[in-house]
């Protein structure tokens, strides 16, 4: 287990940023740290690279106490921090290796590295021009071969794919995968697909609490509701489908039915009972894929 | 350490304002010492540069906070803060590494004045006639007076993340120090006035230009900037 954070707590003033926060991530794994904008997410983050102070609990980064020698564990910890601070007045090449400096590598490791990064991240045609003139996709690209220079063990990426547009959402989301390969890494978002997209565990936190923590397999398992989605040429009425779940319009309208049930396999039976009785003529008849964002939105405020 | 060392310095004179500064304070210094008729010394008719040495901490007094202001306020301002803290640096090594760097540039804008060091003593009469030995010793004052204000502008810049209110915090506090103690010092009477007058950072420095090095001023001024870089840490750790 190369983290473990255990019954953090932090307050500011009288809010309870976080309240007695634990999970774990290990090697090789991507964990989605997933909640809604001010859930703690940042916090815990910042705690656990040492940039914040913790009330109580523990951070152990690969067996160590990461809360009493942050100095000690930081060459091995690859920060993005949120919103991505660059020096705007600093070439990227001049960033990386100034970086690389900062991190305590020997100049040779550093020129081959940034040269790896940089190729890794697709900056090859940026590498000379100040961060400034880059765009929001290529700083992002930046900030996170910055916090892989140094090749770390564990990577904490705060939010790396806020603001970037539908193209390079996916280019950051192939780098992350292509770069997670023997590393921790941790990212947090508040997209769900994202999560369903890149990671093998998530954490879902809100209001400072954790309400959830696992595999995205057993997640998805837990998920309680299903959506059986009917569509047929006459209007339906709601009341027929009464007994079976719980039956709404879809956004087409009276033509269209939504049904929200536990068990799939005998509403999707009962429903096509409805439909033969009243001799509908079906167009279609899908079940809902059960998506995290369903069940986030379950989640974060059935509680 | 030694790569934000250099970072600092590329920083700084990959920027208009590095330049612009260290202009200013050569013709400042420039016309005090050669053109305004009330201290130049073309007007003084002796040889020696006594009104650079006197007028030089005026003008560091709005100089170095210039310089300074930038150094920690930015970092916060643009979040970059954050990479540094979190890299395996400690407080104390970035502290270091930022005043390092402020020391080279201060060093940089007096280094232009052995010019005119060099002018005056072909002027003199008979030529080469300038008291060498009195004129390093004050140079050294000047440049533990500039050491000083950079401790004191590198503070200043780690109470704000405003660019601006740190140089004003810093020029500030670099008059108070040089000036402000002295006036307080002829305000007051007895004991009180010595004290007040050996805290003063002018009393130091003009014991230093008189030319005569006295280990007492030299481990002053040293005091004063351990003190001025330590409260730079402490705060950072507060924050």
């Amino acid at each position: 287990m190369s983290l473990q954070v255990s019954q953090l707590s932090k307050r500011y003033g009288a809010q309870k940023a976080l309240d007695d926060v634990s999970f774990s991530a290990s090697p090789g794994r991507i964990l989605g740290f997933l909640g809604p904008n001010g859930a703690g997410k940042s916090t815990t983050m910042k705690i656990i690279t040492g940039y914040l102070a913790a009330d109580s609990g523990t951070v152990s980064v690969m067996g160590e106490n990461a809360l009493a020698n942050p100095k000690k564990l930081a060459a091995h910890i690859g920060y993005l921090p949120e919103n991505n601070p660059l020096y705007l007045d600093s070439y990227v090449r001049e960033f990386l290796e100034f970086s690389g400096g900062i991190y305590g590598m020997k100049s040779a490791d550093i020129r081959r590295r940034t040269d790896e990064m940089i190729r890794k991240t697709g900056l090859q045609s940026e590498q000379h021009k100040k961060i400034g003139q880059l765009s929001k996709g290529y700083r992002q690209r930046v900030g996170i071969a910055r916090a892989l220079l140094h090749d770390p063990a564990l990577v904490i990426l705060d939010e790396p794919t806020t603001g970037l547009d539908p193209n390079q959402l996916v280019d950051i989301r192939n780098l992350i995968l292509e770069v997670a390969e023997n590393k921790t890494l941790i990212f947090s978002t508040h997209i769900m697909q994202e999560v369903e997209a890149v990671c093998q565990d998530v954490v879902i936190i809100n209001q400072g609490k954790i309400r959830s923590a696992g595999s995205l397999a057993d997640l998805k398992s837990v998920s309680t509701q299903v959506t059986l989605i009917l569509e047929t040429e006459e209007l339906l009425d709601l009341s027929w489908f009464e007994g079976i779940g719980v039956p709404s319009f879809g956004p087409k309208g009276t033509q269209e039915l939504v049904l929200l049930t536990k068990d799939a396999g005998e509403a999707r039976k009962s429903v096509l009972q409805v439909v033969s009785q009243r001799q509908l003529s079906l167009i279609r008849l899908d079940q809902g894929a059960k998506n995290l964002e369903t069940l986030f939105r379950e989640i974060t405020q059935g509680q | 350490m030694k790569s934000l060392f250099l970072k600092e310095i590329t920083a700084f004179f990959g920027s208009l304002t590095g330049y612009l500064v260290l202009v200013l304070f050569l013709v400042a210094i420039g016309l005090l010492v050669w053109v305004f008729p009330e201290s130049s010394v073309l007007d003084y008719g002796y040889a020696d540069l006594e009104s650079l040495f006197l007028y030089t901490p005026y003008v560091f007094t709005f100089l170095i906070p210039a310089i300074s202001m930038r150094s920690l306020a930015e970092e916060r301002r643009a979040g970059t803060w954050e990479l540094l803290q979190t890299s395996p640096l400690s407080l104390t090594q970035i502290v270091l590494a930022k005043y390092l760097a402020l020391l080279v540039l201060v060093f940089m804008a007096i280094l232009p004045t052995l010019g005119y060091a060099y002018s005056i003593s072909l002027l003199g009469n008979p030529e080469g006639n300038l008291d060498w030995a009195g004129f390093f010793g004050s140079w050294l004052g000047l440049l533990m007076i500039g050491a000083t204000f950079a401790a004191v502008g590198l503070f200043a810049s780690s109470l704000t993340s405003q660019q601006v209110v740190a140089f004003v915090l810093g020029v500030f506090l670099c008059f108070v120090l040089y000036f402000g103690l002295t006036a307080l010092a002829g305000m007051v009477s007895g004991d009180w006035a010595y004290w007040i007058e050996e805290l003063s950072l002018s009393y130091h420095y003009n014991s230093l230009s008189r030319g005569v090095i006295d280990s007492r001023d030299i481990f002053f001024l040293l005091g004063m900037i351990w003190v001025f870089l330590g409260a730079t840490v402490l705060i950072l750790k507060k924050k």
